[in-house]
């Protein structure tokens, strides 16, 4: 299978050769592959607590003010109920632990660190070092995220979009420390991000293969590069913010603080700023996986390239000035509410230009269905839900009804479930062979798929109907309010959902670690895909590929090409056309 | 299911919100279903079978112009009706000598009526707290503010939602056309009591709202005492 594999004299120069010790090797790596699986097993690990936080919550929407099972060992003076501030901290948590320590991680930390330079042609990123600093000082801002579930007061409870002044004054939430450790981690992470960032930057501009031309790469490299500027651009905003932020609440300061001078909404304006970028950080990745992975097991070039990666570009450029969508009721001025509006439905055409080029790859491909396949073709069907509800919250008269009820934590969870997370699982399931040199095990790889894709439908697309019914997202119990008792039974049907979702992922979790030791071992090229990192061994040795680096010859998506026996044709292997990757 | 879960709606503008609702409704579900055709389509038809091979092709410029072009059109259409709803209702203030002040704290709504010498601030002001009574048919000015924490007035009947935001006066409006009671939620959290932050709006017929005026609002009239005055 591996026969197309360029890098035969690559087999000998295995990883002994650079022996670095446990330590080296393990730990505080500079190997741009252990710092990504480093960030996979963060995101992994950091996604069962945020997956037990929205059960808590789903169960309180449910059932409301009944025990939960087993947490009466955490809430032992209610003996399992949950109290309304405990609640507020619960679905802040989940949403801050989701966002920047499980779709985060995986996606820019994971992938882009395991792929870009084995897909570029490179033998590390451009600043090792600098790579294992990014990985190491997440580590302290997980920890002291962590922490803020152990201090008096309890974790911050205003939500993860954390608004002023509820964020900014102690006694207007009672939170103390669990804010302040909020803020301090977000801080950290903040610089992580930055140094991965211009990391990745420099890599992807100066690191690549020769023959490797911009228009060369891969999309989902395209992807992760994009990514990285909106990262390096909107990072350092939320990190601005959440400084002020912790100077209001310790120096007696008031950027938000009316009282003092401030205005709440400027809150509202860095942190959307940084916010709706954010969004595009979380999807990018994804769409760049789902790209790579449909060309494969369709045996057919990506329909597009170019209006692929255009797409995306235009994306990067308008995601900065769409963020007042997130403020049309806040307060701000009416006239910049149409101006954003208008902003908003542009860059909608984006995504439909993504979403029918997947369509083209398919049409007239020949598609067989594994799992990294079934997982990818989730991930389009679910942005494509995802991608039309918002066009709802685009205009500015339907989003006065429908902003802050469940209709919006239902496009979200499309987009970032459906979308990003749908997209990791493909992401995991495609490239473990490469990580891990195992293949994961497909039986259970369909016990996860299956059941997933129908608990997530059956959990948050009612989220619509009760959205639409009125139903505000974080209130405690819709049976306080009288209007939403007839769709009480919604809330049910979502909670089993998300309690059958949550045990779908039994499968998925038993499968990663089983087969890192247990799994099939894996040939260099698996899936016979076209791409470089599948020229190299799996898993690749220390520094990737042998003597020589391999010199690009081609597109990346040459399946099938006529007159060629094989149906795909590695990047890495001379075309009988010898300007091939030129036509597209 | 008419409705497509949609509350009642009995205010003016709630028509219009609710008319480009179901206009992307109707966009959405036919691009939805159409992709969704094609998807599965495509997936059955193009499955892997022995002896043929996938087509080798790596696009078409027209069809790139043509879905590009085609959403463009319906989002900028979408666009344009979108804002005459926008302004009418929060662009503009119809003509009306119906104002009432709202100043949210944690976790009430502390509602103000002007009393007979239609201004706020004086010592005829009448509060009540988390009931706010009007006529029906009748624009209502209400002046919205908050003394601690941004919170956010919205009557899921009356398709309003604005929120308020301590250090802000925002004005808004919005009308009633049946007489009933209407539940009054804060959208926005708003602290450990933001679930069950929550009034209702009396809608009355004119005869009626009259006859609660005289009781109520006039000098002596028997409106209860309320724990904190708001500052102005």
């Amino acid at each position: 299978m591996s026969a197309h594999s360029a890098t035969a004299h690559g087999h000998a120069d295995t990883h002994e050769h650079h022996d670095q010790g446990f330590f080296r090797t393990y730990i505080f790596s500079t190997d741009h592959k252990m710092i990504g699986r480093q960030f996979l097993f963060m995101g992994l690990a950091m996604m069962i607590l945020g997956g037990l936080l929205a059960l808590v919550v789903r169960w309180q929407l449910a059932w409301p003010e009944t025990a939960i099972p087993g947490m009466s060992v955490f809430l032992p003076q209610t003996e399992g109920v949950l109290e309304p501030g405990q609640y507020n901290m619960a679905f802040t948590m989940h949403a801050t632990i989701m966002i920047f320590f499980v779709v985060m991680p995986i996606l820019a930390g994971g992938f882009g660190n395991f792929l870009i330079p084995l897909m570029i042609g490179a033998r590390d990123m451009a600043f090792p070092l600098l790579n294992a600093l990014s990985f190491w000082t997440a580590v302290p801002a997980a920890i002291i995220m962590l922490a803020g579930f152990f201090v008096e007061g309890g974790h911050a409870a205003s939500g993860w979009t954390a608004y002023a002044p509820l964020s900014s004054v102690v006694q207007y939430t009672g939170v103390n420390w669990g804010q302040n450790l909020w803020c301090i981690s977000l801080f950290i992470l903040g610089i992580s991000s930055m140094m991965g960032s211009i990391n990745y930057i420099t890599t992807v501009i100066n690191m690549r293969a020769p023959g490797m031309s911009l228009f060369r790469m891969p999309l989902v490299i395209w992807s992760l590069f994009i990514t990285a500027i909106l990262l390096l651009l909107a990072l350092p905003v939320l990190t601005s913010g959440v400084a002020m932020l912790l100077f209001d609440r310790w120096l007696g300061t008031s950027w938000f603080l009316p009282s003092g001078g401030g205005e709440p909404l400027l809150w509202q304006h860095l942190f959307w700023y940084f916010g709706h970028p954010e969004v595009y950080i979380l999807i990018l990745p994804a769409m760049g996986i789902a790209s790579e992975i449909l060309p494969v097991f369709s045996r057919k070039p990506i329909f597009g390239y170019h209006a692929m990666a255009f797409s995306m570009i235009a994306i990067a450029f308008l995601s900065w000035i769409v963020y007042g969508h997130h403020m049309f009721v806040s307060g701000m001025s009416p006239a910049l509410g149409m101006a954003f509006m208008v902003s908003t439905m542009i860059i909608a055409v984006p995504s439909a230009i993504k979403t029918f080029n997947w369509l083209g790859t398919l049409w007239g491909g020949r598609i067989t269905f594994p799992v990294p396949m079934l997982n990818a073709l989730a991930f389009v069907s679910m942005f494509v839900i995802g991608g039309l509800s918002g066009i709802f919250m685009a205009s500015t008269p339907v989003d006065i009804y429908i902003q802050d009820t469940y209709f919006i934590v239902a496009h979200i969870h499309y987009v970032v479930f459906g979308g990003s997370i749908f997209a990791a699982f493909a992401g995991i399931y495609y490239w473990f062979p490469k990580m891990f040199g195992r293949q994961m095990n497909t039986v259970l790889g369909h016990l996860h798929f299956w059941p997933t894709f129908v608990f997530f439908n059956l959990t948050f697309f009612p989220m619509h109907i009760i959205g639409v019914g009125g139903q505000m997202r974080r209130i405690y119990n819709p049976l306080q309010y009288e209007f939403l008792h007839s769709q009480q039974h919604w809330n049910v049907i979502i909670t089993i959902g998300a309690i059958g979702l949550g045990i779908a992922q039994i499968p998925f979790f038993i499968n990663f670690i089983a087969s890192i030791w247990a799994g099939k071992k894996a040939p260099a090229n698996p899936w016979n895909a076209t791409t470089l990192e599948w020229s190299a061994p799996s898993p690749p040795p220390h520094l990737n590929w042998g003597a020589t680096l391999p010199t690009v010859y081609r597109g990346p998506y040459e399946y099938s090409v006529p007159e060629e026996s094989a149906d795909f044709s590695p990047q890495s292997q001379p075309g009988r056309a010898p300007a091939g990757g030129r036509r597209h | 299911m008419l409705d497509w879960w949609l509350p009642e709606n009995v205010s003016s503008f709630g028509g219009d919100i609710d008319w480009l609702f179901h206009l992307i409704y109707a966009i959405t579900a036919i691009t939805g279903i159409l992709v969704f055709v094609a998807l599965v389509a495509f997936l059955v038809m193009y499955r892997d079978r022995p002896g043929r091979r996938a087509r080798y092709t790596h696009g078409n410029t027209t069809l790139e112009i043509v879905w590009t072009v085609v959403p463009s059109l319906i989002l900028v259409i979408l666009t344009f009706l979108s804002v005459p709803a926008w302004s009418k209702i929060k662009m503009s203030m119809p003509a009306t000598d119906f104002v009432v002040e709202v100043n949210a704290k944690q976790f009430n709504w502390q509602v103000r009526y002007p009393g007979a010498d239609g201004k706020f601030g004086t010592d005829d002001d009448k509060q009540f707290l988390d009931e706010l009574h009007v006529p029906a048919n009748k624009p209502i000015r209400v002046i919205l503010k908050s003394q601690d924490v941004i919170h956010s007035f919205f009557v899921p009947s009356f398709r309003i939602k604005q929120d308020m935001v301590p250090g802000r006066e925002i004005h808004a409006w919005f009308d009633a056309s049946k007489p009933g009671k209407y539940e009054w939620p804060c959208a926005e959290l708003c602290g450990f009591g933001h679930s069950g932050m929550k009034g209702w709006v009396y809608v009355h017929t004119p005869a009626d709202y009259a006859k609660w005026a005289a009781e109520n609002l006039t000098a002596d009239g028997a409106a209860p005492a309320q724990e904190d005055k708001p500052k102005s």
